[in-house]
């Protein structure tokens, strides 16, 4: 008695009742397509997320001023110049490379009778790498710029369009920032999506020192833009930044800190963590979905071995010894699962297919190998109940059943 | 035990030899005897019918005969062994090979061709596929029903249907052909064919074990034995 005989036994079991072996596995098919589904939702989620946090700037940490609670009995100090010329001290914070200082502001910049609502960002040439901006056409402003409070203007690329047509090259022109007249250096390379809070193609970065003599006044800052040494460096960096600020602002506990450090890396991995979370009680879900499934195997089979009883009657009368039999129903059970499983794969494939939002489903290759492993384990655990009933059947009891 | 030793059991002159054998159904109050210290025995190439009123136990001694199910006491020799010896798998290897039935409700696997039907023995005794058909076929066309082939039960009649059955029994050359009532459910011109059937076999050297309540049929026996309340008696020979 071959594996082969057994394997053409079960088949025939399965296609002699062909729409409830389809309606079986159907169970199957919906809960290996979900799991497979819903993980490549969790998976796609973070890959797009990872990737979204990389164009913040790798290794930038940005200090923002904020109210302490109402028990801390002040409003706080704001950040200021003198802040940012602290964090910049080597011995204080060896773990800091740069340091800029920023001033942001609203405001309508115009060229000829076109106007743009703008975002002005003021700061220092650091920022551009600390904020991995990216240069699009022109020149980046220099510290001599900033020294000198020159009054020159990198445009975003949704403000070049605005102002000077899509497509333009504006070096060389003039814009007015809230009727002051700047000098367009250069151009931003789209940035397409948000990145953070503000959309960078609707800012306009000028030097700080021009922003402030001109539009704001010498005041206090808006943020302060670190970079650390390295992205290994970036939690020291964070640890320095907090010490030099609490003694600085004279604060005794993390509750009354009237600043906020907030980095790409936390960032990543509270996301990290919530999605995995969220992955992880979709896979769950997922999961119950399959063990139903599993329990309509036993359940068919269970029919299937009382329907037949009389066949397994025969066929112990014929010779077939225990393992016959159980081998036979067993395989019939795998076989549901089994090709249901391959199904739940192509289905849930399919699935991953259409894109929802700004992000793709990724299919995890160890998800599909575990679903198809699963599925045959699935066979085997839910099916030698009934395979087991069926084989120890006593050949009379068997026969005698109508 | 092994297998081999089931299958290389040596000539001994009684095919199935029965001492004491007891079956009681059930317990207490409700206990049925169905069969009370029987004794019976059956040579090589004899063919025997059983008759008796029914409820006597004659159905309850062939299920123990073919290993279908176990006597509460007694011995059971089949070829020389003691069947009580054996454990499921090796009981099974042992209906295998040494013993045919054929059942009054002919118990075909439905749904299932006739060829299939009559393969299915060759398939647990781990035959090949090419010398299983050659000899699946053979054993239909024994049975007059070589055209047959791929029919199913049901699209085959009650007679023809019992034809495959036998072939069935027949195809693994068994020590021992156990019948139970096969003519029961037939009309006369069936029945005529397989009891001619059955003598062939008898010619041919096959032993044979009948139960009927027909006695035309008991009458084509050699011998026959009385099943009477459970208590197994010989027939006045004719
Ligand atoms: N599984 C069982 N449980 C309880 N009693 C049983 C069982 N099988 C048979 N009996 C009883 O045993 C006795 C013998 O039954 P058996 O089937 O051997 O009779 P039989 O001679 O074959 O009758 P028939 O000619 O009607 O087929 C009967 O009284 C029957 O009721
Ligand atoms: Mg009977």
């Amino acid at each position: 008695m071959s594996v082969i005989e057994i394997v053409r036994f079960a088949m025939r079991g399965l296609i002699a009742n062909r729409l409830r072996s389809l309606l079986t596995m159907l169970g199957i098919i919906i809960g290996i397509a979900a799991v497979i589904l819903l993980t490549a939702l969790g998976n796609g989620a973070s890959v797009y997320i990872q990737s979204q946090i990389a164009g913040l700037g790798a290794n930038s940490i940005t200090v923002l001023p904020r109210q302490p609670p109402e028990t801390a009995g002040t409003d706080g100090r704001p950040l200021t110049s003198a802040d940012a010329r602290a964090l910049a001290d080597p011995q204080g914070a060896p773990d800091v490379a740069s340091v800029s200082p920023v001033v942001t502001l609203s405001a309508t910049t115009a060229a000829g009778r076109a106007t743009s609502d703008v975002t002005v960002v003021g700061s220092t040439p650091s920022y551009f790498s600390g904020a991995n901006v990216q240069m699009g056409t022109g020149r980046f402003y220099t510290d001599a710029d900033v020294e000198a409070g020159r009054k020159v203007v990198l445009l975003g690329r949704t403000v070049a369009d605005d102002l000077f047509g899509a497509g333009s090259d504006p070096v060389g022109q003039n814009v007015l920032v809230d009727d002051v007249p700047f000098l367009v250096i250069g151009t931003l390379a789209p940035a397409g999506q948000g990145q953070g809070l503000s959309n960078p193609d609707e800012n306009i970065l000028a030097p700080l020192t021009a922003v402030q003599g001109s539009l704001t006044g010498f005041g206090n800052l808006s943020q302060i833009v670190v970079q650390a040494r390295s992205t290994e460096a970036q939690a020291a960096a964070e640890s320095e930044i907090n010490s030099i600020l609490d003694r600085r602002h004279g604060i005794d506990g993390v509750d009354a800190r009237d600043y906020q450090v907030i980095s790409a890396r936390q960032l990543a991995d509270v996301l990290d963590q919530t999605l995995s979370a969220f992955t992880l009680l979709l896979a769950a879900i997922a999961a119950i979905s399959l063990v139903v499934g599993g329990i309509g195997i036993t359940n068919i089979m269970l029919v299937s071995v009382t329907e037949r009883t009389r066949e397994i009657g025969i066929r112990k009368a014929l010779g077939a010894p225990p393992s016959a039999i159980l081998g036979q129903f067993l395989v019939e059970s795998i076989i549901l699962s089994v090709v249901g499983g391959i199904l739940g794969v192509a289905v849930g494939y399919a699935g991953t297919l259409v894109p929802l939002g700004d992000f793709r489903p990724v299919i995890l290759p160890a998800a599909v190998v575990a679903a198809v492993a699963v599925s045959a384990a699935i066979g085997i655990f839910f099916g030698a109940y009934p395979a087991r009933r069926a084989a120890r059947l006593r050949p009379i009891d068997a026969l005698r059943r109508e | 035990m092994t297998v081999s030793a089931i299958e290389g059991v040596g000539e001994v002159e009684h095919v199935l030899d029965v001492r004491g054998l007891s079956k009681v159904y059930g317990e207490g109050e409700t206990a049925v005897h169905a069969l009370r210290d029987v004794d019976f025995s059956v040579r090589r190439g004899e063919y025997v019918a059983v008759i008796g009123q029914s409820g006597s136990g004659k159905s309850t001694l062939l299920n123990m005969l073919g290993c279908l199910d176990a006597p509460t006491s007694g011995r059971y020799l089949l070829e020389g062994l003691d069947v009580a010896n054996l454990d499921e798998r090796q009981q099974a290897v042992l209906r295998n090979r040494q013993i045919g039935f054929i059942f009054q409700a002919f118990n075909l696997i439905p749904r299932t061709t006739a060829l299939a039907n009559v393969e299915l023995p060759l398939v647990y005794a781990g035959v090949g596929r090419r010398v299983r058909r050659e000899r699946a076929e053979a054993a239909l066309s024994l049975v007059g029903l070589e055209g047959r082939s791929d029919h199913r039960p049901n699209q085959l009649s009650g007679g023809q249907q019992q034809r495959v059955a036998v072939a069935r029994a027949l195809v693994t050359t068994p020590a021992l052909l156990l019948a139970d009532e096969p003519t029961g459910n037939l009309d006369t011109a069936s029945t005529t064919d397989v009891l001619g059937l059955f003598d062939r076999l008898h010619e041919a050297g096959r032993t044979i074990v009948i139960i009927t309540h027909d006695d035309e049929v008991a009458a084509r026996a050699e011998r026959v034995v009385v099943v009477t309340d459970g208590r197994l008696t010989e027939a006045a020979r004719r």
